[in-house]
């Protein structure tokens, strides 16, 4: 059992008084005094501040980049622009999925940005894979990533970079904020109007301390980024997915490209699309009340039709919404099933996605 | 951490407070710290028959779920119906406001296993 990791911002998470919990390794803020709600709130009507540094990162340079990409991940990275920034996913060749992932196209390669449970596991993967004039590094230990998230965040950036802040959804840019060079990406987890920040050690550290200083910046933890991200069902790895789902079950056939050619797991993933997966994920919101919880039994007609796998309770709708798998033909929106919890069969719906609307996403 | 000297507590984190024959039982200041932000409580029933150990309600918070064991055996008499509305009062006040459910003990003497506040304070520090 090795200890956990610190970011380099712990000791600010301390003096604020965070609640710590071990998360992929690392000790992270599940939640600051003010509590869920009120961070929730923030991101979704202010400015609310992540500490994400736990997430890895992988440098992927060298004329064979482009090949090896495509060959390991299911999204179409010839499209990719300089400056652009694609979500995509590794998977085996059975269809499993490694990992999802955010790729940066950089002026001399490319730049991935993985889930910290996976560092490992990811780094071994595509060492495995590695094919020729390919250069891979794991930078995972020399960045520090912030969130910066909410309808807000554009106006108060703006007070400390001469950057245009107006780049489009899912782009970056080499920035100067508070006087430190980072990679500003227009990017996030929550929904709403955001940019993360990726720098060295200190530069984060300068900008977290001179945002908090502004009084305008909630820092929100671990527990309602998880709210935030499951009322636009964006899919986490270990819950949602993972090595025994497959791109296609998983919704995530936007994100494979079956036409750039081969790809590990696509002969597989194919005859999925082509044959239509046994499960889909599914998205439903409680009709009684209760809290739907990962691993929960959905049943329809008291009979196992799937299986949750990430529930919370939505602050914007109040009430139960999850995330979950049930059989192929019964995930059409407007169904009723039902969640048991601790044994007892509560009401459900399913919806389509997401569970928020008109968010300050695309602002 | 609040710890009022006054009452009792259980290693699964209640406090009772007696009077008479009658036990209010609420979570401590403690264990709602460590649930954050808690959404709903489901109660046992009014007359429900209970002993040492029993589960008599479920506490679901935003990121956990956990459920509550009676620190003492009885009949639930009472349970706190302005928590319905406002749940919340577990975290803001959970000595007072915040008190969950009241217990008509059929063996005061059971009061001798719980812990006082020092022994409480040991076995959470």
């Amino acid at each position: 059992m090795t200890a956990s990791k610190k970011t380099a911002l712990y000791e600010r998470h301390i003096n604020l008084g965070a609640k710590m919990v071990s998360f992929a390794g690392y000790q992270m803020p599940v939640s600051y005094p003010v509590g869920i709600q009120k961070e929730y709130s923030a991101v979704r009507n202010d400015v609310g501040m992540f500490d994400v540094s736990h997430m890895g990162q992988f440098s992927i340079i060298g004329d064979g980049t482009l090949d090896f990409l495509q060959k390991v991940t299911i999204n179409d990275v010839s499209k990719m622009k300089v400056n652009e920034a694609q979500y995509s996913a590794m998977c085996y060749p059975n269809g499993g999925i490694v990992d999802d992932l955010i790729l940066y196209r950089k002026s001399n390669g490319y730049f991935a940005v993985i889930n910290a449970s996976n560092i490992e596991k990811d780094f071994d993967w595509l060492k495995q894979n590695l094919t020729g004039d390919v250069e891979l590094e794991n930078l995972s230990d020399e960045y520090s990533l912030i969130a910066i998230q909410g309808p807000k965040t554009r106006e108060l950036l703006s007070q400390f970079t001469d950057a245009d802040l107006h780049i489009p959804f899912y782009s970056y840019i080499d920035a100067e904020v508070c006087g430190n060079k980072i990679m500003l990406s227009r990017t996030g987890y929550t929904g709403e109007l955001g940019f993360e920040i990726y720098g060295n050690h200190i530069a984060v550290q300068e900008i977290w301390d001179s945002l908090i200083d502004t009084g305008e910046v909630t820092p929100a933890g671990l527990a309602s980024r998880d709210v935030l991200r499951m009322e636009m069902k964006y899919c986490l790895y270990g819950n949602d997915i993972d090595k025994t789902t497959n791109p296609i079950e998983a919704s995530l056939g936007w994100v494979t490209a079956l036409d750039k050619g081969d790809f590990i797991g696509r002969d597989v993933i194919a005859k999925v699309r082509e044959n239509r997966p046994n499960r889909r994920l599914i998205t439903f919101v409680m009709e009684e009340r209760g809290i739907p919880r990962q691993g929960y039994e959905i049943q329809v007609n008291s009979e196992n039709v799937g299986i949750v796998t990430s529930g919370t309770q939505s602050p914007i709708l109040n009430c139960g919404i999850g995330l979950g798998y049930v059989k192929r033909g019964l995930n059409k929106s407007g169904n009723e099933i039902d969640i048991i919890i601790r044994n007892k069969p509560v009401k459900a719906k399913i919806v389509k996605p997401p569970f928020v609307k008109n968010t300050s996403l695309m602002e | 951490m609040n710890i009022p000297e006054n009452l009792k507590y259980s290693k699964d984190h209640e406090w009772s407070d007696t009077n008479n024959d009658v036990a209010v039982i609420g979570l401590t200041d403690f264990a709602q710290s460590e649930l954050g932000d808690i959404i709903f409580i489901e109660f046992p029933d009014i007359g429900d028959q209970i002993f040492i150990g029993d589960t008599i309600g479920t506490v679901e918070a935003v990121k956990t779920v956990a459920d509550m064991f009676s620190p003492l055996s009885g009949e639930i008499v009472e349970v706190n119906e302005n928590l319905e509305d406002a749940p919340d009062l577990v975290n803001s006040d959970p000595y007072g406001e915040g008190w969950i459910i009241k217990i008509k003990l059929n063996k005061p003497k059971e009061l001798d296993l719980l812990l006082d506040s020092k022994s409480y304070e040991t076995l959470i520090k």
